[in-house]
């Protein structure tokens, strides 16, 4: 007789497919306000508490509560507000140009503008984002970024800032603080850390922040970036979007069944937090804090944030076939934009009235965007960039063999 | 100098000159890395300019391809070329990318060092080349000296370039040439004239090849350590063979290589690294491309089997002066 039963592979499972509930205990939320702010100087092992709790300030009725509130002016948030409708509507209407076939391909970012919008709003010009292909928000936060020219990258069309080479959403900016967007997942999130080590090479004031999917953790540059950004007390903010979902994948299948990701970094020796990513004034905070802990050169920090995928993944992609289809309602961190709007309402500072005046103008300036990005062409009219300039940007000077193809094209 | 002075020696020149030049990679601190390559620029040029890395080589690659992009000019080590397969990714998908992806709102200008080639009795995971892997991949430049000299110019050149390189060190030539006569003793560099190096800056043209050993009959085209095992192999055979050493293996000097082809009219294509798909592969057709109406016989490969690189069997496996002896003489007699 065998002293032990045979051993069974585990293999985690989302309590919701489609045809039922999910069940959401499995988040473990604090209540608002209940989750304590240490100093920015605080020791990396003595966030483990607040890795396993969740940082929120806006309650069930919009009210701000407890430490980790700022207290922005109202101003402040009606931007936030303004930015986050801006985000939605966008991809609201990407979505349906993508439908029209106006575009190969598209990606929204439905119920994550908070972490993006929010975040963006507490870095400084100069310091550097390593975004994946779901932080639209990091541009549309800013004024200095026209609609126009993102279109015209989704188009890919003759004004496209980079020449028709990448997948519409893979952004470069630059100037906006928003490095190229890769297709390979994770990537980035070490080359935030190599950033920021050059800011502190160069005794510069200039900090990265590093973005990353739940599922994209179980990538190798996850764990790298968390080491490296340990070792050499790295001026950066790794940031993990804790949608829940990886395409089909639940976020379970990607290490975080009775754990959280914000303890990866504790384990690693980075002060980490926990926060409600539906929550614009806690995203917010949480990146002063982060950001200021970065700037004083008292290292990293990694912040898990919780929310829900309320999209599908991509165009190409159909949330039914894997998960209940009312799963967003039933999120319990709602809806970001109904709850920074509550809240503004609740301390009199926005209505009914000019949520749904704002919505119409930002809407109708989305549609204008558009219609002036289709008249430099599309993928569509073939009015693209140019075929020669495929061969240029390889290298910095084209080498032989790159004229003589270009020349056997008949350029 | 040897080859380990003289690359240490274009470190130091380039961290003198640039000071966006940084170096690291696994060991190469304090320590001065395991073959010496760094030694003493810790010292000299302070921590936050010359520094130890954990050992990942996709972080190492990772963070330089971020170094880069905010405008540093990292210059890394990966402690063996068959230790650079965990930074593929970050190589191919992105340093070689970033460039173009972004239409050159950033870029990756970084040297990626690594030791390579076996005669070392390194066995499996010691002694690979794997410069076909590199090659295949645009936006990358692959470069590989043979001597002193150029190991310290191309090694500036390749710090100097904006387009990320991979800097193939034959380690088999790090204390001396090598013609593949493993049972001689080994001549240091400082009896031979290539160990001639100046101590200041100067650079080798990248996508520059040289004749290594002029000649009528046939043509080698060979880089590393196989520059001098051709040397040795010709003399040996008694063939006028004219070895050019590529020097930079891909994008490449093709007019260097037609120019003597055409001279001579036969071509024997010889690397250490294994034959399918390797670079001999590319380098054939080009041959055969740009050489057609020229050429007296068919073009020969000599290059390591199809095999990892075995322990025991080491001069069986390596392409030895009396392989490529016997392919010279094949050529001419066809």
């Amino acid at each position: 007789m065998a002293q032990y039963p045979p051993l069974r592979l585990h293999v985690p499972e989302p309590t919701g497919r489609p045809g039922c509930a999910t069940d959401f205990s499995y988040l473990h939320l604090s209540p608002a306000g209940a989750t304590r702010r240490p100093d920015v100087d605080v020791l990396p092992v003595d966030t483990q508490d607040l890795a396993y709790q969740l940082i929120r300030v806006l309650d069930e009725d919009g009210t701000a509560k407890g430490p980790w509130d700022p207290k922005l002016a109202p101003d402040f948030l009606r931007r936030g507000l303004k930015a986050m409708m801006k985000t939605r509507a966008f991809d609201a209407r990407m979505l349906i140009a993508q439908r029209q076939k106006k575009l190969s391909f598209y990606m929204q970012c439905l119920g994550e503008e908070a972490i993006a919008v929010a975040h963006g709003m507490a870095l400084e010009q100069g310091d550097m984002n390593f975004p994946t292909y779901r932080q639209q928000g990091l541009l549309l936060c800013r004024d200095d970024i026209s609609m126009v020219e993102l279109i015209c990258q989704l188009l890919s069309n003759e004004k496209d800032p980079i020449q028709g080479r990448q997948l519409p959403v893979m952004y470069s900016y630059k100037r906006a603080g928003f490095f190229s967007i890769s297709g390979n997942l994770a990537t980035q999130y070490i080359q935030a850390v190599g950033w920021a080590m050059a800011s502190a090479i160069k005794g510069d004031t200039k900090i990265a922040s590093a973005w990353i999917g739940d599922g994209s953790t179980a990538e190798s540059d996850f764990s790298t970036a968390l080491t490296f950004a340990h070792v050499y007390r790295v001026p950066v903010i790794l940031n993990v979007v804790n949608n829940q979902w990886a395409i089909s994948t639940f976020q379970a299948i990607a290490g975080g069944e009775h754990t959280t990701f914000a303890a990866r970094g504790v384990g690693s020796g980075i002060a980490s937090l926990r926060v409600d990513g539906n929550d614009f004034i806690a995203v917010h905070a949480a990146s002063l804090w982060a950001a200021e802990r970065a700037r004083r050169g008292l290292g990293p920090t990694l912040i898990e944030w919780v929310t829900y995928r309320a999209g599908a993944h991509s165009t190409s992609d159909d949330p039914s076939k894997y998960r209940p289809a009312d799963d967003w309602e039933r999120f319990p961190l709602g809806d970001p934009i109904n709850r920074l709007a509550a809240h503004l309402m609740a301390i009199g500072h926005w209505s009914a009235e000019e949520h749904e005046a704002t919505q119409k103008a930002l809407e109708a300036e989305v549609v204008a965007a558009q219609r002036e990005a289709e008249r430099y062409g599309s993928l569509l009219d073939g009015h693209i960039p140019s075929v020669a300039s495929m061969f240029e940007g390889v290298y910095k000077d084209m080498p032989e063999h790159l004229r003589q193809q270009r020349q056997q094209l008949g350029y | 100098m040897t080859m380990i002075q003289a690359l240490r020696s274009a470190m130091d020149v380039m961290l003198e000159r640039d000071p966006n030049v940084v170096v690291f990679g696994e060991d190469v601190g304090y320590f001065g890395g395991v073959f010496r390559c760094t030694e003493g620029l810790q010292a000299k040029y302070g921590r936050s300019r010359v520094f130890d890395a954990p050992i990942s080589e996709s972080g190492i690659v990772g963070t330089a391809v971020g170094m880069g992009a905010y405008g540093l000019r990292p210059v890394v080590e990966i402690q063996f070329a068959d230790y650079v397969y965990p930074a593929f990714d970050q190589i191919v998908s992105e340093a070689a990318r970033l460039r173009y992806r972004s239409a050159g709102d950033f870029t990756a200008p970084l040297t990626i060092r690594m030791p390579c080639g076996g005669g070392i009795y390194g066995g499996q995971t010691h002694s690979q080349s794997p410069e076909a892997v590199f090659t295949h991949v645009c936006g990358l430049r692959t470069v590989m000296p043979s001597n002193p000299y150029d190991a310290k110019g191309l090694l500036i050149a390749a710090i100097e370039c904006d387009d990320p390189v991979i800097f193939l060190e034959p380690k088999r030539l790090y204390n001396g040439p090598f013609d593949g006569h493993h049972d001689k003793p080994v001549v240091p560099w400082s009896k031979h004239p290539m160990g001639e190096v100046p101590e200041g800056y100067y650079s080798v043209p990248l996508t520059s090849a040289a004749v290594f050993r002029p000649g009528q009959e046939v043509t080698v085209l060979a880089y590393g350590t196989m520059v001098w095992v051709s040397a040795a192999a010709a003399a040996e055979a008694g063939v006028d063979a004219e070895v050019i050493d590529l020097r930079s293996i891909w994008p490449l000097d093709l007019d260097t290589i037609v120019s003597s082809v055409k001279k001579t009219r036969r071509c024997v294509v010889v690397h250490e690294a294994t034959r399918t798909s390797g670079f001999g592969a590319e380098l054939v057709a080009l041959v055969q491309e740009h050489c057609f109406y020229h050429l007296e016989a068919p073009i020969e490969r000599v290059t390591g089997w199809d095999t990892p690189y075995p322990h025991a069997q080491e001069w069986a496996y390596f392409p030895g002066p009396a392989r490529v002896g016997a392919a010279l003489k094949r050529v001419m007699e066809a």
